[in-house]
Formats: structure tokens, sequence, C-alpha cells
């Protein structure tokens, strides 16, 4: 028990200890100006919280909206257990509309999976989003050539499908620990 | 991004216009989710830069340059860890192509790039537990290696 505390402890800390070496690797590189790798630290790690303060509050305003509005029933009957093979077009399909990195579909999978999209179709999409999305294929195909995208989105499809099916059998009866499916039809608690 | 916004505020415009605290509810329904995980994007704030900063193109191209397994698996390796934004990661690739990278590599970079987030694991840890996250990492490595052998073979 005691250990097991020191070890939450020890979590709470690490993220904050994380920024602050990050700070401190910047701050160095602005007293030894030969120090350029703080710089580069610094400087990546601010790009990167600027895109996800750029995407993440958006985001989350949506999921919050799709919480009070949707529907259950609706997600069920398209996205359930029930809905069967027929959802899958459905996954692409809101999978190639969105934009943005991997971990910006995250909280919009959990949203799904609390109003009854089922764990086989959580992950269908979350491998649809990794690999279909429109915005991302108009800049794959600019440098890296058609052929590359066709022959990437062609095989790529039946791999992620095929995660999916076996993400169903390694975690039955999936549901999201921290902010589990839904009970009833009523949103919140 | 900007399309993001635009719908977001179209979206928060109409909910609004149509029930004020049913979308306030909403609002503090993602608000809470947000602050629940914001220490594990400090975390990932902090990974992110450490790790961009250790991969330069000079050192991708000398790991993904010549032939056999070796650059592939790294090329794998590399996607799997590092957390590139699409609009640098394709201008690189193409770089890296026009430098004599073989197909297959840049095939194994690109599905794992996109396909694995070893950097984002604490965040999907959060949201989708431990077990479910690591396999599908673990699985999702698998695909993009499958996927980039096939890819190699297609375009040869």
């Amino acid at each position: 028990m005691k250990a097991r505390k020191a070890g939450h402890g020890l979590k709470t800390a690490l993220p904050w200890a994380a920024a602050g070496s990050v700070l401190i690797l910047w701050g160095a590189s602005r007293f030894w100006p030969g120090f350029s790798f703080g710089e580069r630290v610094g400087r990546s790690a601010l790009g990167f919280f600027l895109e996800m303060a750029g995407i993440l509050p958006a985001m989350f305003i949506l999921v919050g909206l799709f919480e009070v509005w949707v529907p259950r029933a609706s997600i069920e009957r398209f996205l359930g257990r029930e809905a069967g093979w027929k959802a899958v077009p459905w996954l692409i399909v809101l999978a190639t509309l969105q934009a943005g990195p991997l971990y910006g579909a995250f909280p919009v999978a959990i949203g799904l999976a609390r109003k009854g999209c089922s764990a086989r179709n959580v992950f269908i999409y979350l491998g649809a989003f990794s690999s279909l999305k429109i915005p991302l294929l108009a800049f794959e195909v600019g440098f890296l050539g058609w052929q590359f995208s066709l022959a990437r989105v062609l095989i790529s499809l039946p791999a992620f499908i095929f995660v999916g099916v076996l993400m169903d059998r390694i975690v039955p009866g999936w549901t999201p620990p921290e902010f589990p499916a839904l009970p009833g039809k009523r949103p919140g608690r | 991004m900007t399309g993001l916004l635009i719908v977001t505020a179209a979206a928060l415009l109409i909910s609004f216009a149509v029930d004020r605290s049913r979308t306030w509810a909403g609002i503090r329904f993602g608000a809470r989710m947000l602050v629940k995980i914001l220490p594990t994007l400090v975390l990932m704030v902090a990974a992110v830069g450490v790790l961009l900063s250790a991969l330069s193109p000079r050192f991708l191209e000398t790991l993904f340059g010549g032939s056999g397994p070796v650059p592939f698996l790294s090329a794998l390796a590399v996607g799997a860890v590092a957390l590139i934004p699409g609009f640098i990661a394709f201008p690189l690739a193409g770089v890296l192509r026009a430098h004599g990278v073989s197909t297959a590599v840049l095939a194994a970079f690109v599905t794992s790039l996109l396909m694995v987030g070893v950097v984002t694991l604490p965040l999907e840890v959060r949201f989708f537990g431990r077990k479910a996250a690591l396999w599908r990492n673990l699985l999702s490595l698998v695909a993009a290696a499958v996927v980039a052998l096939a890819m190699a073979v297609v375009l040869k």
C-alpha cells in the first residue's frame, strides 16, 4: 500500500520534473551560446506546445458538445456491436474528415465509446484516423507521389481493420477506464 | 487547424442558440476531461522537445541509407518514437527519398509514424487503459511493418 502511494507521488511529480528539465536545458543554452542542444529542445517543446494549444481546446469542446447532444441510441445503432460491418464506412468517413495528430482523436474515440461504439469500432476509428486523413493525403501526394499514397491507403485499410478485430479479442468488453461508458440515456453524472 | 476552429465556433454558436445550459454542460465536460489529462500533456511536451532535437534530418539520412534490414528496422523504430506533424514529416520523407532512401524504408518510416505513438503512450494509457494502449501500439507496429513490406513489393 505504502509503495503504491510513493509510486503515485512519483507519477504526479514526473511531468513537472520533465518540464523543469526542459526549461533548465533551454536556460543553459542562454548562458552558454555553444550549447545549441538546449535551445533546440526549448524550441521544439514550444512548437509542440503551441500545436497542442491550437488543437486540443477546440477538440475537447467538440467532444463536450457531442457528449450532451448526440443521443446514445444513434451511436449504438450505427457504431455499436450490432451494427456489424456496416459501421466501418461510417468510421472511415468520420475519420477522414478530421485533421490533426492522432492524440487529437483520443478524446473523440472516448466520446464514441461512452455512447456505445463497440471496442472493435473504436480501434478501427483510431486506425482510420491515423492513416486516412484527407488533409494528410494531400501533403503525402505532393511530396511522395500518388502511387505511394494509393498503395499505402489500400494496404493500410485491411491492416487497421484487422488490428481492430484483434483488439476486440485482446480486451473483450473494453470500456475507457477513466471515462466509462454511460449506462443510461442521460449524459453526465 | 483553422478548419477545426471554424467548425468548433460554428458548433458552439448553434448549440448556444438552441440550448444555453446544455451547451455549458458540454463545455464543462470537455474542460474536465482536458484538466484530467493536463499533467500527462506536460510530460509529452517535455519528451517531444528532447526527442525532436535529437533527430536531425542528416542523422536520419545516415540511419536510413543503405540496404538490408537495419535501415528498415530503424525507420520503424524512429517512426514509432517520433511525433512529427504531417506537414513536416512528408517534406522530410521527400528529402530522404531524393537522397536515395529506398521505398521500403520510407514506407516503414511513414506508416509507423502515423500508426504508432510511443511518445503519446502516457496519454493513450490515461484514456484507454494500460493493456489496450500497449496492445494497440504493438499491433500497429506489426501492421506498419507488414504494410511497408507490401508497399515495397507493389511499388518495387
